[in-house]
This record gives structure tokens, sequence and C-alpha cells, in this order.
């Protein structure tokens, strides 16, 4: 414990992005003991109320108590972004071990296919997906909506860590004393590429939770549900900007910001421990 | 050519900082050099002879600095000269070819714009054709066709581009001429030819030229003298005839002992032990714990470089 | 050597704008939609008049946009259109064409993009290239955390938070379209100046946030260029150091920036997207918002297709120009 507290210390970046996801979490954890959570739904508040002692953040056209809408939608937010980053980077992963370590025509398909994918714009394409579908999406739905292109950019950039670890040394024993293809991947490869690993996990959630709010914003999120990105479109549709219903705006906003920057600290922390150059010496 | 050292360097020590404690790579290192002298300066590496080189050039960057010393060109001060005045000298001066010619070249820029550099930012302004015609000189000088100077670095060989330095180095017709490790990275035909090169530039010149490595058969054929480095201080300083048949310090006897020979059968000898860590320097004689003749007193006393007849060592038993 | 390499990428850029087509063809078709029955009902429940003869009339309007032919046939002449840049009709807003409502929106969305894309490329650069220069003014230190923090968050969250404060905080610029209702489009001062406030705020979105991203990766660029060999001996040889700054450094480190450039051209672009949502900026954004409202599939499919296309040539530009810029890819199998 002690030395985690002194490594945080020395790397500042990544004591203030888990600082700020921390104070996110609690902020949920506390709301959800502290808030009735059926308030997030239409019709439980008088509409439109600046925040006051009953309704501290206020509440919306429809009746929604925010400080409600904002403890169930963050976690809801939260995990497309999550389950999204997750299977991206997961996905990615393996197609990157499988493209960096056999080469050949596996590797040439697949570089192929990422580097196509991202020069077409995500959002576009997650745009055409979603009005494909009939009727709205629902919450896991839309995680796999992302999920969909969301492993492109880490399958180039895992890639690209495992081209340059497989001509290391210990590879090329480890693939002489007879280890398997698999096993090399897993025993030799993967240790190295953790930190990395988790610094493009990072990465990936919080790109996908961008797109998702992107979609939603633009109203192709779960209509029904209290996101952070639906709570934007409702905002956008209602003009709350020019009537001046301020309180609307700025939950959803400092909540989006407060997550946006503790994960940007968060990487620019995990790059740190992942590539030694950056390290500051004591 | 008259008898005033044309560079002189006094007890000059350059420090740098790491997180574990200073360590020095230059240690209390003076000598001098005369007009038109090739003097070597050998030594493994890591031994702080390339640092040697920046620092007369003031080219030390943080963490390191240069602790004391003077450096001396033509009697004034390089200490003294303010940031115009050492920019003037570089190049003009005291050139430098530096080690890793392979990426010392702009890969953006074509070789004659590299040359044209210089002359620009050392106020020298020509007309086009007489720019030319000077670059076409500098490349013919080192034994290149004028076509070089419309190429860009990576269209040329290994030789080509050390060859291309060469030029660059001598394009403001230096006083002294400082190569560092010029041929590391070639093959002995390409070696050969980037030598002699060399060895002609500077005899039409007349300049000076100190000759950094650690290939004693290279410096056997080009030096006049030869300075030893190790662990960041001068060992043996002497002429290279002196050296080869009698060397006087025993790090010398054990280079020089290496070094095949056309009429000897046997084994090769090598030094035992390794390259101290600049961290960890042993007390007194650096070269101490690797040599066969240590006695008591270079386990504590640090032996002072003295001169006798030319030969300056540095060893309580010489 | 050079015409191989071109001809390549533009092999790339081909095979890219034929997979955005065949995108747009088949997705929408996978989920079995039928957008015109979709919007005929739509209108009819607004309409509020019994649904007879829809069926007719749905049947007509496939006849119309040929969708009763088979498959493989709809396909050909698909792309056969797409070449021609014929989008179809407007589900929402028949008669007018795709092609012509695309046409008046995009200049709105290149003018923006572009300009904040330049600004903020050629600012953030320059800035990033100073502030790793050790002679550089030491006020600029103070830039790097703002300009860091700000280039976490996503562009229109910082159009949210500057429509509040310029609009309503002190109200001194328009937070809504492009020109002011009433104004008659037109190349006076006037207008270019409505324009011109109009398009500040959204403008700003992007390149504060931008900005500072790219000074960050310049920054490090020419850290790891500063090192290289080839500036030692540019300082050995005593030249100024504006020059090596300039022609020794920065010319070589803005090399990977124009490649990252290449690559961030589609989340710049999405997020423009929602920057003109957000304040109803009259280009492709808003379009495609309208159009996902009311479920115009041809209108988003013609915006998806044009904005692939035109990132595609974009692309296509940058990969042509790199060589020029620098010069050990031409001569390199890629």
């Amino acid at each position: 414990m002690r030395a985690v507290l002194r490594y945080l210390r020395r790397n500042p970046s990544l004591a203030l992005g888990v600082a700020l996801l921390m104070a996110i979490a609690l902020f949920v954890v506390v709301g959800s003991l502290v808030v009735d959570l059926e308030d997030a739904r239409p019709l439980s508040a008088p509409t439109l109320q600046p925040p006051s002692q009953d309704y501290p953040f206020g509440t919306d056209r429809q009746g929604r108590d925010l400080l409600a809408v904002m403890v169930v939608g963050t976690p809801l937010t939260l995990r497309i972004g999550f389950i999204a980053g997750f299977i991206g980077v997961g996905l990615g992963a393996v197609l990157a071990f499988v493209a960096a370590y056999y080469r050949g025509i596996a590797d040439t398909v697949i570089r192929g296919i990422a580097d196509i994918g991202l020069t077409v714009p995500g959002l576009l394409v997650l745009i055409l997906i979603a009005v494909s579908i009939k009727g709205t999406l629902t919450v896991n739905q839309m995680a796999i909506v992302v999920a969909s292109l969301a492993w492109l950019y880490p399958t180039r950039t895992i890639r690209a860590q495992v081209l340059s670890l497989r001509e290391r040394g210990y590879v090329e024993m480890a693939r002489l004393s007879g280890m398997s293809g698999p096993s090399i991947i897993f025993v030799e490869l993967l240790p190295n590429l953790l930190p990395y690993l988790g610094a493009t996990l990072v990465n990936a959630v919080a790109a996908a939770i961008l797109a998702s709010i992107g979609l939603e914003v633009l109203g192709l999120g779960p209509i029904d549900t209290p996101t952070l990105g639906m709570t934007l479109y409702w905002v956008n549709f209602n003009a709350a900007m020019i009537n001046g219903w301020w309180w609307w705006w700025l939950s959803p906003t400092v909540i989006i910001l407060t997550v946006f920057l503790g994960l940007f600290f968060l990487t620019v922390g995990l790059d740190e421990i992942a590539n030694p150059r950056l390290r500051k010496s004591a | 050519m008259s008898a005033a050292p044309i560079l002189q360097i006094d007890g000059m020590c350059v420090a740098f900082d790491h997180p574990r404690g200073r360590i020095r790579a230059v240690d209390d290192i003076s000598f001098s050099l005369l007009p038109g002298e090739r003097l070597g300066l050998a030594g493994e590496s890591g031994s702080g002879k390339s640092t040697l080189a920046l620092s007369i050039l003031r080219m030390i960057k943080p963490p390191g600095h240069m602790e004391a010393g003077f450096v001396r060109f033509l009697g004034s001060s390089v200490g003294d000269l303010n940031e115009e005045g050492i920019r003037a000298l570089r190049l003009a001066g005291i050139a430098l070819v530096p080690q890793g010619s392979m990426n010392s070249l702009n890969p953006v820029a074509r070789i004659g714009r590299q040359i044209a550099d210089a002359f620009v930012d050392h106020g020298l302004r020509f007309g086009d054709d007489e720019r030319e015609r000077r670059i076409a000189d500098l490349l013919a000088q080192v034994g290149l066709p004028a076509n070089v100077a419309r190429m860009y670095p990576h269209e040329l060989s290994g030789g080509m581009k050390q060859r291309a330095c060469i030029a660059i180095a001598i394009c403001l017709r230096p006083k002294v001429i400082i190569a560092d490790e010029p041929t590391s990275a070639l093959d002995v035909v390409v070696q050969r030819q980037v030598m002699a090169t060399l060895a002609r530039v500077q005899r039409e010149l007349g300049a000076a030229v100190i000759l950094i490595g650690h290939d004693m058969g290279l410096m056997a054929q080009f030096v006049d003298r030869l300075a030893i480095m190790y662990a960041g201080r001068l060992v043996e300083v002497a002429p290279i005839a002196e050296i080869i048949s009698r060397p006087h310090h025993p790090y010398t006897r054990a280079l020089i002992g290496a070094l095949p020979s056309l009429h000897q059968r046997g084994a090769l000898s090598g030094i035992p032990g390794l390259a101290p860590s600049l961290h960890d320097l042993p007390s007194g004689c650096a070269f101490h714990p690797r040599c066969s003749l240590a006695v008591e007193r270079c386990h504590g006393e640090r032996p002072a470089l003295r001169e006798t007849d030319g030969v300056a060592v540095a060893c309580h038993l010489a | 050597m050079q015409l191989a390499y071109i001809a390549r990428r533009f092999g790339v850029f081909l095979l890219i704008v034929w997979l955005a087509a065949s995108l747009n063809f088949f997705l929408p078709r996978l989920s079995c939609q039928d957008p015109v029955r979709a919007k005929l009902l739509q209108q009819a429940s607004l309409g509020g008049y019994v649904a007879t003869g829809i069926e007719d009339m749905t049947r007509e309007y496939e006849h119309r946009f040929g969708l009763d032919k088979p498959l493989w046939r709809q396909y050909v002449t698909y792309l056969s259109d797409m070449g021609r840049l014929d989008f179809n009709y407007s589900i929402a807003n028949y008669p007018r064409t795709v092609r012509d409502m695309i046409a008046d929106a995009l200049p709105w969305t290149i003018g923006l993009l572009g300009t904040t894309t330049l600004l903020s490329f050629g600012i953030g650069s320059m800035l990033g290239a100073m502030l790793a220069w050790p002679r550089a003014p030491r006020w600029m230190i103070w830039l790097m955390p703002p300009l860091w923090a700000l280039h976490a968050i996503p562009f229109f969250l910082l159009g949210l938070i500057l429509t509040y404060l310029f609009a309503f905080q002190i109200p001194l610029l328009p937070i809504f379209g492009g020109y002011s209702a009433g104004a008659a489009p037109g190349f006076s001062w006037h207008f270019v100046g409505d324009v011109l406030s109009h398009a500040l705020l959204p403008a700003l979105s992007i390149v504060l946030v931008a900005t500072g991203g790219w000074a960050l990766g310049m920054r490090g660029m020419m850290v790891t260029t500063m090192g290289e060999d080839y500036v030692v001996f540019a300082e050995a040889k005593g030249l100024k150091p504006s020059t090596i700054f300039l022609r020794y450094c920065l010319r070589n480190a803005i090399l990977p920036q124009v490649t990252a450039l290449a690559l961030a051209l589609g989340q710049i672009l999405s997020g423009a997207v929602l920057v003109e949502v957000i304040f109803g900026y009259p280009g492709i954004g808003t379009l495609l918002f309208q159009a996902i409202r009311e479920n115009d599939h041809f209108v988003i499919q013609g915006i998806v297709f044009i904005v692939i296309v035109a990132l595609g040539l974009a692309t296509l530009i940058l990969d042509i120009v790199y060589p020029w810029l620098d010069p050990r890819i031409s001569y390199r199998r890629t």
C-alpha cells in the first residue's frame, strides 16, 4: 500500500486520473443510496425547477429529477464504454497478436481491414448501423454497436508493439527452443505488453464512451433511458440554452468532463508506466 | 610551422549529474596540439573520448557540465567567448566530424544544401554559381562526384556519407579537425578510402587533427602522437613509434600486446576484467584492479601524468 | 517508382469508395426495413387519415425509387448511381434531391472544418515545437496545462460551455445557425461579418480543443528529433539556432505529425458533426441530424457516402504530398 502511494506521488497524472474517476464512482455509489432512483423517470417531479433544497440538480422539462438522472445515467454510460472498450481491446489484441506473430496473409488481411476502417469516420458508420437496426437500441445493444468498430485502433497499435517485441532476443530464444506459437504469445509476449494493453484499454474505453455519447446526442440512443448523452439530446431538443434552463446541461456536462479528464490523466499515467523512457527519475 | 600549440587543454573535467551520483566522464585531462599535427586519442568505449571532443566545442548539455579546465585556441580562451563567438569558432576554427556519420546528415536536406547552410550561417554569401563551384570543389577534395550535391543522404553509401561529413567539416578551412571514430561503422576497404581522404585534406589544409578511436592499428597508420585514455583519465601520451615499440603504461602495453601480428603465432592476449563503471571507480589508479604489476601504492594514490623526454605517463611504476 | 506509389494509393482510395457504397447498400437492407412504407405510415398517422391505399402508394413509390427490382440489379444500379453522385430523392423532403441538399450544406462544413483544422494544426505544431526548444520565451510554459486539459474533452462539450459563457453570461456572440434569420445571403461585408460571427463559437470549440493535441504531439516529436545525431552535427557546424530549429528539427519532426493528421481526419470530422448539431450550424452535421430525426435514409446514406469519399480523397492527397515532404519515402516500397 505504501509503495502504491509513493508511486502515485511520483506519477501525478496517474494520481489525478484515479482521483477523478474515484470521485465519479463515489458520486454514483453514495447517490444511489441517498436518492430514489425512480425519480429518474419522467413526471416524478415538477418540471423545469432550478436547483433547490428538494432538487439539488434541478428538474428537466419532462419532470425528471436531474440528480437521480445523473446517478442512474452515469453508470449506464460508463457501462457502454467499458463493455465496448473491453470487447474492442480483447478482439483487437487477439487479432493483433495473430497478425504480428504469424505475419503472412493473416497480417496483410487484418492490417488492410484495420487501415481502411480507420480512414472512415467511425461515428458515421455507427450512425449507419444504428439507423439500420429496427427500433431503438437498448444500452447493451449500443455497446455491441460501438464495439463493432472499437477494435480497429487497438489492433493497429498493439500490432505495432508486438512487431517490435517479436524481434527481441528472448522471443527468438523461445522460438528456437521449440515453444509453440500460442505459448510464446502468452508466456513471453503478453506479460511484457500488459502495461501497454492497460493504457490501450483506457483509451478504448474513453473512445467508446465518446462514440456512445455522440450517438445519443444525435438521437440514436436508447430513447427512454436517462443516460448522459440522452440528457444532452433532450437539452438540445428543447433548446434549453436559449430558454435559460442552465442547470439542465450543467450536471451532465460536468460529469462528462470529469470522466474524460479522469480517463485522460489515467492514460498519461499508464503511458509513463508502459514506456520507461518517460519515467521521471526520482 | 611555429612551435606554439594551436589548441591547448588544461585540466579539463566534465561531470554528469546522475540520480546515483555525480560521475566524471573527463577527469583532469591536459594536452596540447601543435599546428598540422596528428594526435590520436584512444581508449575503450565509455572512456570519455567523445565527451572530451564535445566539451572542447562547448557542446556539453545538461545534465553534464564542464566542471573545470581551460581550452585555448590560438592562444585565446574558448571559455571566454560569447554565443556568437563560439558559434563562429565551430567549423571555421575547430571542426568536428561526429561519431555515427550514418545519422549525422539531415535526412530531408540535400548534401549541397547542408554545406551551403554552413556558409550562410558563418556570414559567407556567394552568388549561385560561386556557391555551386565551391561545393563541387569540396566534394572533389573528398573524392565525391559533383552530382552528390543534389542527392539526399539516404541515396549515399556509408563511405560516401562519411566523406560528405568530412567535406562539410573542411568547408570553412578549419585549423583543427576533430574526427570522432570516423570509420567505426565501415568495412576495411572503405575505411582505407576514408582515412586516405582525411589524410589528404589535412595535408592540403595544413590543419591539425585529433583522431578519436579505439582501433590501435588505425592509429598506428595515421597519427604522429597518441594519447591513451582510461576511465576518463589520460594514462599515456607519446609519439606513435615510441608507443608501439616501447609502451610505458601497463594498459598501453596490454593494448599493444592484444594486436595480432603477422609474424607471431599463438593465442591472442586480452586484458582481463572489464572497464570500470564511472559510478564506481577504483581508488587510486583506475587501472590497478586489472593490472598485473599493481602494488600497494597503486591502490591508494592516484598517479599524476609526468612527462620525460616527450613521453607522458601516469603510472607509479613507469 | 513514383507512379507506382500514386497508383497504389489511388487504388486504395477506389477500394474505400466501393466499400463505402456497398456498406451503404447492404446495411439497411440487412434489417429488412422498408423506408418508404415506414415514412408513408408515419405521414399517414400525422395526417390522421385512414391507411387505405397505403399499399398502392408504397408500391408506386418503390417503383419510382427502384426498390422493386431484384437485389443484384439494384446493386448495380446503385453503384452506377453512386458513381454519378446521384443519391436519389430525399424521402422526407421530396422532391428535393439528396444531392442538392448535400451541396447546400457541404460548403459550410468544409469552410468550418478546413479553417479550424489548418489553424489548430498550424498553431498547435508551431506551439509544440517552440515548447520543446530550450530557448523559447518562458511564458509559453504557462500555456501547456490549459491546452493539455482542454484537448482531452470532446469538441461539442467545449461548445456547450462556450455557448453558456458567451451567449448567456456575456451575450456577445450568436449561438445558433449559420447566419441571422432574415439576413440576405450574398457577398456583402455585412453578410460575411454575420457569417463569421456565427461561425466563431463553433470554430473556437474545435480549435481550442484540437490545438492542445497537436502541440503535445509536436513537442514530443521535437524532443526526439533534437536528440538525433544530425542535430548534434548541425550544432557542431556552428549553425544559427534559428536554422537548426527550422531546417533540422522542425522540418523532420513535422513528418510524423502529418501522418497523424491524415489518421485523425475521421475523428475530427466526427467531432465537428456534433459541434454543428449543438450550434445548429447549417452544415453536413445538422443535415444528418435532421435526416436521422425524419428517418430519411437516402439523405443519411448520401451523407455517409460523400463524407467517406471526401475523407478518402483528403487522405489520398496527403499520401501523395508526403513523399514531397520526406524524400526517403518515394524510393521505398510502403
